[in-house]
């Protein structure tokens, strides 16, 4: 059988096309069978509760877990080194009075890290647990110039050790994922176990939509309050006994 | 009306080739320092979690609101018909994309991941101003590009003017853009303001005159072309009324944040008490880059002087550059108020002032795209008729 050069160059432009297509169909396939909708269902809010009455100053065992649990080691370099929680103390210019209360991510319903990513690398998750995913990040930083809770650091240099659940990487940007590795295994973020094991016991995790969950049934019957409430970006953190 | 030349610069002699290749040896050193920025990781610069875009951010955003400003006087041709302007108008739309160039690839290779443009390019959150611009931006070399081609094929020449209308109207858009970065910005003090768009205009209409004076003084100095003194008052009157425009904006501006009680700490914080921010403002800024260029520009004394003009630009330049580094080094050095009445410390720089030192591969990365763009309009010129012959003096366009 021979071919003119016309059905060669057709036949070759269809053979490119299908290789170039078929890993992207395969992707789709796999899209599909792991739904990231599947492990997270718009019926649940994850959320903190944390009372700063029973949060001490001198305490960081919070710190201390999120730091274990997510692989995040010190490089000596604090203003480089990734900080997913931590612990700040206020005292008050006109009234002296000091508090100390753990920050983090604050999981906005209306993130403004979630609305600058130019690639969608920052998102919210269908409960309400905002993320970065480390595949879409190309480091432009603009949404650690977006948030106004200071809650995301970015990956300066080499990683080693990883934690093999809480993937990281140099070049992107990364902050406090609600421990959503543990969630999905119906465990409560390492913060606040710690805080419950060996601190105060100042903090509460739960589905803010279950009106019957402990951390919902805590908030409607006491006042509590968002860190830059002015701004109501509907956090998926709240505070109680906060002097603001 | 006079027909106009236009020509290739020769591009032979040694001097030529000497600026080419020095050009080339920044271009290879800000490569260099990108791929050991990457290759280690960002705390080799002075970047930190607290001050998160750095110097490189400063030549980036200063190039492309001067690449977008530099097409002003093709606009002026196209779109207010101003025939004096004409001959001006191949260089002003080379300019616009090569600093264009040189603007964007500063931002790409300071990315923490470069080598994630393509996701970048194909992957888009619609409600990110970032993501606009890339649309703006690849949008504007398009744009650019089809109004040269209506400009130097003379069958196009017709449609130089919807070419040039839409131009105009897209370098208003991309600069918004740019200038809405920093406006949309809801948490930062600094930034959060519908001012910043105009006063981006603004700044761009001025940063990119300033450099398409320079560059067109510089060359036809260098290629000993005639170049008029009707076309460099008209340019140097322009000049004084843009540096005069951007005054304005940033009085408006300071006065608004000034009103504001909870905005009165950042306004101190660069006015007044900020070390080397308050002293760039109104050193560097105001003094270097508006004040001294305004009389230069508009005082009988110097206003005739052609080095003296080109000092002017010169100083624009310098006071623009400052002027971004203030608003982009300096509104994150103010630390975020979290919590307002509050005296705040944290181990994670809470409530301090943030200090930043560039490191030397950002400024090597900085001066590399600067002479990427340099050496590209260099080149264009060489192979391509974007300069006119001459500029000489036209009796009729005095009385115009």
């Amino acid at each position: 059988m021979s071919i003119n050069r016309r059905q060669f160059l057709g036949a070759a432009a269809a053979a490119f096309a299908a290789t170039a297509l078929a890993p992207g169909f395969h992707l789709v396939e796999l899209a599909l069978a792991d739904s990231p909708e599947q492990g997270a269902s718009a019926l649940k809010r994850w959320g903190l509760l944390i009372d700063t009455a029973k949060c001490s100053t001198g305490c960081d065992a919070c710190v201390t877990a999120c730091n274990k649990a997510n692989g995040l080691v010190s490089h000596n370099r604090p203003e480089t080194d990734s900080q997913w929680i931590r612990k700040v103390t206020l005292r008050g210019e006109h009234t002296g009075y000091v508090q100390s209360l753990p920050v983090m991510c604050q999981h906005c319903a209306d993130a403004p890290c979630v609305d600058v990513c130019p690639t969608g690398a920052s998102f919210k998750r269908a409960d309400g647990i905002v993320l970065v995913d480390r595949h879409l990040c190309i480091g432009c930083r603009y949404c650690m110039m977006a948030c106004p809770y200071k809650a995301r650091s970015f990956v300066a240099e080499n990683i080693t050790g990883q934690i093999a659940e809480v993937p990281r990487g140099k070049g992107c940007v990364e902050g406090c994922t609600l421990c959503v590795e543990r969630i999905d295994r119906n465990k409560i973020p390492a913060c606040v176990e710690a805080c419950n094991e060996t601190g105060g016991k100042a903090m509460m995790f739960g589905d803010l939509k279950d009106p019957e969950s402990t951390i919902a049934k805590q908030l409607a019957s006491r006042p509590s309050t968002e860190i830059r409430a002015d701004l109501d970006l509907d956090t998926g953190v709240r505070y109680q006994h906060l002097d603001v | 009306m006079k027909t106009i030349h236009y020509r290739e610069i020769s591009g032979r002699s040694p001097a030529f080739y000497v600026f080419m290749v020095t050009l080339l040896i920044f271009i290879g050193a800000g490569l260099a320092s990108a791929h050991y920025m990457e290759s280690h990781g960002h705390h080799v610069t002075g970047m930190t979690n607290q001050i998160v875009w750095g110097i490189p951010h400063v030549f980036a955003i200063f190039m492309i609101l001067s690449a977008s400003g530099a097409l002003n006087v093709a606009s002026i041709s196209s779109v207010f018909d101003r025939g004096l302007y004409k001959p001006l108008a191949r260089l002003s739309g080379l300019l616009a994309i090569t600093l264009l160039a040189g603007g964007l690839s500063t931002l790409v290779l300071d990315l923490g991941r470069p080598d994630r443009l393509i996701v970048a390019m194909t992957t888009y959150n619609f409600r990110s101003i970032f993501a606009w611009n890339i649309f703006l931006y690849t949008g504007f070399f398009a744009v650019v590009v089809i109004y040269l081609w209506f400009m130097m094929e003379p069958r196009m020449n017709a449609y130089v003017k919807p070419a040039g209308f839409f131009a105009f109207f897209w370098r208003l858009t991309l600069t918004t853009g740019t200038g809405s970065i920093f406006g949309f910005l809801v948490a930062r003090e600094a930034y959060n303001s519908a001012v910043m768009a105009p006063m981006f205009i603004l700044m761009s209409f001025l940063f990119g005159l300033a450099v398409f004076m320079l560059f067109l003084m510089a060359t036809f100095w260098l290629t000993q072309r005639p170049l008029g003194d009707e076309v460099v008052r008209r340019l140097k009157n322009l000049l004084g009324v843009f540096i005069a425009s951007v005054l304005y904006f940033v009085m408006v501006y300071h006065l608004t944040n000034i009103y504001i009680a909870q905005r009165r700490g950042i306004e101190e914080f660069i006015l007044l008490h900020g070390g080397v921010y308050t002293a760039l403002f109104w050193i560097g800024q105001i003094l270097i880059g508006s004040i001294v260029p305004l009389v230069l520009v508009y005082h009988p004394w110097f206003r005739r002087s052609r080095p003296l003009i080109a000092l002017a630009a010169a100083l624009v330049v310098i006071g623009g550059f400052i002027q971004l580094y203030v608003i982009i080094i300096g509104g994150q050095a103010y630390p975020l108020v979290l919590f307002p009445g509050k005296i705040v410390s944290s181990s994670f720089y809470d409530g301090v002032i943030n200090t930043y030192t560039p490191s030397v591969f950002e400024i090597a990365l900085g001066l590399g795209t600067t002479a990427l763009s340099i050496f590209l309009a260099s080149i264009a010129i060489k192979v391509l008729p974007f300069l006119p012959e001459t500029l000489a003096d036209n009796p009729a366009d005095s009385v115009q």
